[in-house]
């Protein structure tokens, strides 16, 4: 089991600084409930162990997320669905969010825009 | 009389059964319409080149829909995939029930199984080997149960009641939906408060459309998802609005903000959109579950969920549906185990379907057990229902197998219902969301179902529910509510709990809390079933929990009941004699009667048994005297010692319970003259004209024989263990060297 003193908050807070004290302070804000990429990569390791990396991986896509705020991650998921994007709106998407440092997210979506084009699944 | 053309009365007897309720279909492959194998399911191949696979399951890559193209990049071990499929069918069945084969070996070889192959596989496997492989392939080894907590009117203060009641009954997921879509984030709201009551670290899930439920997990609201749906075939995937890319992306996005997720998926659902292609249910779903893998979902919900009655319209659709959950284990995910959709009217039919898995132990035995009454159910009916707890409770105990819930006394149940509506109102009007009336959280306490509520002001829930979502709350204002309003423990359960969420160790395959906010899942607590005496057994403790239902009582709990009914009637008058008189009819007793017992089974005083008998014998002219015999318990005995004590040679003897017969003096123990052998069902009529064929039988007249009272009720399964306490009462007041003694008549006659 992960030390819960070495986890920290998004915000980088140690996770032990959320109290109903400190609630009471006004000190905790949203980012400080939410969960840091380190934690993420931490569990995709212990993912890997248990013959399970494909959710390694997604625990690595979500590491990469946390970076991005909730209005874009829901925006790139609208993209995704059927019939939302060109291939190379996902295309640039996919360049994008390569170049913002979130390589395994812009692989998933530069993949998704060569399969929607055979498929038709692109705009 | 019955027209030439309708059925005889056997026929339209059966017809007129619940099961008849149901629909059956005729076995159709063309439209999906069978449940492990069609011929249109490919045969099982996996063709690798340069490690790329380059045909799966008889599609070559240039053929490949967007599933096939998921699954053959990202779902598949291709190190062992020449292993996996160079195993015959029958010799990958049988490692799956085989206690010396480890499940990390099933999980290995599976890991590289194409989805047609795991199908063919599994449907080899009967359904006690399902059970079998059930039990050792589940991820976790505590076996653990969801429930769903909804009502018709979004009641904000029932469901925070229901969500309390919820956590005690030890459901670990509590899911939640919304009849009106804009009402979600106050039901999100209502039931992280009320599970907040009922027990520490239960998962909250708000069942909604994609964005919106993640939009209330990121504020906190919520800590897992389930209804993110996969489906087999890419043409009902696309007409789901989604894609395995979007999906897959959307897993991550649930992770990215620390949230539980399984997908969903399960028979049938392709055969309703007309989309099945001709092919089996088990091969679509076994495509399901290879991507949920591929996308790196931790567990999948499956067993039919809303097709679930679609597969049991099928010739072994049931087992299909088993084959699906134990197909996600062999996947090396979370099994979240269907049972959530009433999938027949007839008990019967639901139980069979349900029970098979409680019984092997899943990581959620349902993927919602109704904890509410059916019609407050707002995703339908579920197959166990709040009119069914108490038999789940029964079925539990009876096969010593934990199934995840407990029994709760009942006055706890009432005091967390009041705790988790009055706080809820409190957190309500403090946040100036809504006003409630304490009228209304009487009425949501003792409520059994929104029906109980009244009227109520759902507009108001509306507002609410509107003003959570403009003003952006979180769980941190919630906590902050709670500890404004004086709710200082279960501010800080709740603390806790986003605190342990942010470790992310539940986001692990098959993860739940424990009460203590320890994580038990696939890494803390992995299934170590390898045969008898391994694996999953419930603690002493928790052993106790499962055994001690309600309704269980014992010969302590018989003699306080029978102490209530006590009279001071029956005093011992002297040792009895024999009779002279050929008019003197003895009805004897036994041993407890007028000490401890003092009411039959069918409710009736003993005085009054007694006081019916005297009555007939009277009326047929003869004299009656009430005798206790103290040397034995046995009916057959008592009625002949008092048939050789009467001067009539006739006798009745009456145990405790109401059991009585007519005895003479001359004839065997066993033998006897009449016999009322249903003692619950006899009436004060009965027992009177049992008096009066004594009497005829004394005076050597024709008595008229009496017919025990016909009961199509499970009359032994009610009264049985009554009757064992009862014998128990009389058994300890029976001693040899106690002469018969004869009782007082005062008051009987």
């Amino acid at each position: 089991m992960a030390d819960v003193s070495e986890v920290r908050a998004l915000s980088g807070k140690p996770v032990e600084g959320l109290t109903v004290e400190a609630i009471r302070a006004g000190e905790i804000g949203v980012s400080d409930l939410r969960i840091h990429p380190e934690t993420l990569e931490r569990q995709a390791v212990v993912a890997e162990r248990h013959e399970n990396p494909q959710l390694a991986e997604n625990l690595r896509r979500a590491a990469e997320l946390t970076q991005l705020p909730d209005d874009e991650v829901l925006a790139i998921y609208e993209a995704l669905r059927p019939g939302r994007s060109t291939a190379g709106q996902l295309t640039a998407l996919a360049g994008s969010l390569a170049e913002r440092g979130l390589p395994r997210c812009a692989a998933l979506v530069g993949e998704a825009a060569e399969v929607y084009a055979r498929r038709g699944l692109t705009a | 009389m019955t027209a030439p053309e309708q059925p005889v009365g056997r026929v339209r007897f059966m017809n007129r059964q619940r099961v008849n309720l149901d629909g059956f279909a005729a076995e159709d492959p063309e439209l999906g319409l069978t449940a492990l194998r069609s011929p249109h399911d490919p045969t099982p191949s996996l063709v690798v080149t340069d490690g790329l696979v380059t045909e799966l399951d008889g599609v070559p890559e240039a053929e490949f829909d967007s599933i096939d193209t998921y699954i053959a990049r990202h779902g598949l071990d291709l190190s062992v995939a020449d292993d996996a499929m160079a195993i015959p069918d029958v010799a990958f069945a049988r490692l799956l029930v085989d206690p010396a084969v480890s499940r990390h070996e099933i999980i290995r070889l599976s890991a590289g199984a194409t989805p047609a192959k795991l199908a063919r596989v599994l449907a080899l496997l009967r359904p006690p080997e399902l059970g079998l492989a059930m039990t050792k392939l589940r991820a976790r080894r505590t076996p653990s149960n969801q429930a769903h907590v909804t009502n018709r009117l979004d009641d904000p203060l029932l469901l925070a009641a229901d969500a309390a009641t919820a956590a005690a009954f030890g459901f670990r997921e509590i899911e939640t939906t919304v009849p009106v879509l804009a009402d979600a984030p106050s039901n999100a709201v209502a039931c992280l408060i009320g599970a907040a009551f009922g027990a520490d670290g239960v998962l909250i899930q708000c069942s909604v459309e994609e964005a919106a439920e993640l939009e209330l997990g990121m504020r906190g609201l919520t800590s897992y998802a389930e209804t993110v749906s996969l489906y087999g075939t890419e043409q009902v995937f696309t007409d789901g609005d989604d894609t395995p890319w979007s999906k897959a992306f959307l897993t991550s996005a649930y992770a990215s903000r620390g949230m539980k997720m399984r997908v969903s998926s399960g028979a049938g659902a392709e055969v309703l959109m007309a989309g099945a292609r001709g092919q089996s249910m088990l091969y679509l779903e076994a495509r399901c579950v290879a991507l949920a893998r591929a996308i790196g979902a931790q567990g999948v919900q499956n067993g039919g969920i809303d097709g679930a009655s679609v597969a049991a319209a099928v010739p072994s659709g049931l087992r299909e549906l088993m084959a699906e959950n134990v197909m996600v284990m062999m996947r090396n995910l979370e099994s979240c185990s269907g049972n959530d959709a009433l999938m027949s009217e007839s008990d019967m039919r639901r139980t069979s379907r349900t029970l098979p898995i409680v019984l092997a132990g899943s990581d959620f035995a349902f993927s919602g057990f109704g904890s509410i009454q059916r019609y407050d159910n707002m995703f339908g009916p579920s197959n166990f229902n709040a009119e069914d707890i108490d038999d789940f409770l029964a079925m539990q105990r009876d096969w010593g197998i934990d199934g995840g819930l407990r029994t709760v006394d009942p006055a706890r149940i009432g005091e967390l219902r009041r705790e988790a509506a009055q706080a809820c109102r409190t957190v309500y009007a403090h946040l100036g969301l809504a006003d409630f009336t304490d009228e209304h959280v009487d009425l949501a306490v003792d409520a059994a179902g929104s029906k109980d509520l009244g009227e109520t002001d759902t507009l108001a829930v509306l507002s609410a529910a509107h003003a959570i979502r403009q003003r952006g709350l979180t769980v941190v204002d919630i906590v902050a509510a709670l500890d404004e309003c004086g709710y200082f423990d279960e501010a800080e359960r709740t603390v806790a709990f986003a605190r342990a969420r942010l470790s992310g160790e539940y986001l692990q395959t098959s993860a739940i809390f424990d009460e203590q906010l320890h994580v038990l899942s696939l890494v803390t607590d992995p299934n170590d079933y390898a045969g008898p005496g391994t694996g999953y057994a419930p603690t002493p403790e928790r052993q106790r929990e499962i055994d001690a239902i309600r309704q269980a009582r014992g010969v302590d709990d018989l003699r306080a009941v029978q102490a209530l009914s006590q009279v001071s009637l029956l005093a011992v008058v002297g040792p009895a004699r024999p009779g002279r008189d050929p008019r003197d009819v003895v009805i004897g007793v036994s041993p407890a009667v007028g000490r401890d017992v003092w009411r039959c089974l069918s409710g009736l005083a003993v005085t009054d048994v007694l006081r019916e008998m005297l009555a007939g014998l009277e009326e047929e002219g003869c004299v009656g005297r009430v005798v206790r015999f103290n040397d034995t318990v046995d009916l057959g005995r008592v009625g002949l010692a008092a048939a050789r004590l009467a001067g009539s040679g006739i006798g009745i003897g009456l145990q405790g319970k109401g059991t009585a017969l007519i005895h003479r003096r001359d004839l065997a123990p066993l033998a006897n003259l009449e016999l009322y052998s249903v003692a619950p069902t006899v009436t004060p009529a009965l027992y009177r004209l049992l008096g009066a064929n004594a009497a005829r039988h004394a005076k050597g007249a024709t008595p008229d024989p009496a017919r025990n009272p016909y009961s199509d009720e499970a009359i032994e399964a009610r009264y049985h263990t009554t009757v064992i306490a009862l014998m128990e009462l009389e058994r300890r007041r029976m001693d040899p060297a106690v002469p018969p003694e004869e009782l007082s008549l005062e008051g009987l006659t």
